[in-house]
């Protein structure tokens, strides 16, 4: 009778573990520092270079030569070691990880606090530091302390204004940013169930957010469903009776357009007590809302009119930008007067294109909104992409509501 | 190991991204990072953390995963860290580079006051007052004396 994570480590919670690593990844911020561990460590051979990838997403592509410089450092590092490398426009390495590359039951460590993500596939996915990685790298292995878990349960249907980003908002803005400090968030319900991939991917890309070092869901149709494009067979994980440091309950059908207003992820209010505040820029994407069905929502919304403030859009990965190419809805957001970036990080964490300057405001559907992350001296609020897309067609932040 | 320095005092939920700030990390040059440490919470910090025990809040180090913030506050000359609570990733990547983490629950002091940290005996004390800290395990502890992780893997 244990947690999903407590099965998967195979160890009761509070206790530590050593675990073979099934996948390990770092992108091209966190994996130079990592190489450069690697080599002090004496440049051992790797004990499982197959398991390995190096994702460039972070300044993807290079914005000065001496970034370009460092990449080419790491690229080199990469093929001497036999790491698989996604060279820049593949994409954001937690998106992917989660493009056939993690399965259920695994344990994951990704370079970067995001990698929590994958936790949706009922894998054990954590972030790691860079020298953390490096050893990795050279073990196969790391230890882990078990977290306790806290029980998130979701009930009902979402209304269709909503999202699960306002789910996950809500849930942020509930536990506080430190209340899951060690811990694990399951999330299970009839909820859960019915929610799509993408919308898990959201909700245990966050699970950081709050402190917690994994967000995972049980393995089930639905995952079954999606790995299966990617040509996996993957047994169900059946939910145990656990024991939970904490249970919440969410209903759905309760849910509201929310924003994270600055500088606090868990400083969350409904749109509404901040509509009609004026925006200069609004930004879709990351490895919380790129996704696909994400990009289709926000066209869907913007189709046929004309965004009124500075509107960037970015695919989480090339496989997202190709198959919104095919469909349209690419030429449907470019019609609409906004910017396509390409696939990657984006603007998300301030070091290239999409900046903000000093004063400025906007509306992003990424997880974070620190001072100063996306620029200096600017204030941006976190919503979901509706909130996004309606907020974009007015220039000024809008409840969804009205435009769905 | 016993530890001694000056307190310096920062508030609770401080994110990697006032540790260090994105802008900084475009480069390997750790002196970088060290010169612009807390520049985001406070620019007249960094000059002070020369041996300086940091006194936090809870959830120190939430965020990101770079290692650079807790590489910062190292390079920077403060010898430890203290808070009721550490973000995870943030307390491992500071166990990995050689910066003593410290969980203690009830340490109040001043800015400026004298912190004495043992990590075997499990203590710190300020103003004659000893508090109790989380152990921490034997490999972390290792792995702290060794320097670092790197030291650490490379004497094995």
């Amino acid at each position: 009778m244990s947690t999903l994570s407590e099965r998967i480590l195979g160890g009761p919670a509070g206790t530590y573990v050593d675990r073979a690593v099934d996948r390990a990844f770092a992108h091209d911020g966190t994996g130079v520092l990592a190489m450069e561990a690697y080599r002090q460590m004496g440049n051992p051979k790797p004990a499982r270079p197959e398991t390995v990838s190096i994702i460039y997403d972070h300044i993807a592509p290079a914005n000065t030569s001496q970034t370009a410089t460092l990449q080419n450092e790491l690229r080199e590092f990469a093929a001497e070691k036999g790491f698989a490398l996604t060279d820049v426009g593949g994409g954001i390495c937690h998106q992917l990880m989660s493009e056939g590359r993690v399965l259920p039951g695994e344990v994951v460590v990704g370079a970067d606090s995001h990698s929590c993500t994958t936790g949706a596939f009922g894998a054990f996915s954590t972030g790691v530091g860079a020298t953390d990685m490096a050893a990795i790298w050279a073990e196969g292995s790391t230890w882990f302390r078990v977290p306790e878990t806290i029980s998130v349960n979701l009930t009902g249907c979402l209304p269709a204004w909503c999202e699960p980003k306002d789910i996950v908002l809500t849930v942020t803005g509930t536990i506080g940013m430190d209340g899951g400090t060690y811990r694990a968030l399951e999330y299970t319900g009839d909820g859960a169930d019915a929610l799509s991939m993408a919308g898990r991917l959201t909700l245990s890309n966050m699970a950081v957010e709050c402190g917690a070092k994994a967000g995972l869901f049980y393995a089930d149709k639905t995952t079954q469903e999606y790995l299966a494009r990617y040509g996996h067979s993957v047994e169900r994980q059946e939910p145990e009776e656990g024991t939970y440091c904490r249970e919440l309950s969410v209903d759905l059908a309760d849910a509201e357009p929310v924003l994270s207003v600055p500088h606090r992820v868990d400083t969350v209010a409904p749109v509404t007590d901040y509509a009609g505040t004026p925006l200069d820029q609004v930004f879709v994407g990351t490895c919380t809302n790129g996704r696909y069905e994400d990009l289709e929502r926000f066209a869907r919304i913007v189709r046929g009119q004309q965004v009124a403030c500075r509107t960037i859009v970015v695919p989480a990965s090339r496989a997202i930008m190709q198959q919104a190419a095919e469909t349209g809805i690419l030429a449907e957001i470019i019609a609409a007067g906004c910017i396509v970036g390409p696939p990657g990080c984006g603007p998300c964490l301030g070091m290239h294109m999409g900046v903000l300057g000093e004063g400025e405001t906007a509306l992003s559907t990424a997880n974070r909104n620190f001072k100063n992350r996306m620029g200096i001296g600017a204030e941006y609020y976190l919503g979901s992409v509706a909130t996004a897309a309606a907020s974009a067609l007015k220039g000024e932040i809008t409840s969804p509501e009205g435009a769905i | 190991m016993t530890l001694s320095g000056h307190a310096v005092c920062i508030g609770a939920d401080i994110d990697t991204d006032l540790v260090i700030a994105g802008r900084y990390l475009r480069t390997k040059d750790t002196s970088v990072w060290a010169e612009h440490v807390f520049e985001d919470l406070d620019p007249t910090l960094a000059p002070r953390l020369k041996g300086a025990v940091i006194v936090a809040g809870n959830n120190m180090g939430c965020g990101s995963s770079r290692e650079q913030a807790p590489v910062a506050i190292r390079e920077a000359g403060a010898i430890a860290v203290i808070a009721p609570s550490f973000a995870r990733i943030f307390f491992r990547n500071a166990i990995n580079v050689g910066l003593p983490v410290i969980e203690c629950d009830s340490l109040v002091c001043g800015e400026g006051s004298t912190v004495t940290i043992s990590l075997e005996e499990g203590w710190v004390e300020a103003n004659g007052v000893r508090h109790p800290i989380r152990p921490l395990s034997g490999r972390m502890q290792e792995i702290l004396a060794a320097g670092g992780l790197v030291p650490y893997w490379r004497n094995r």
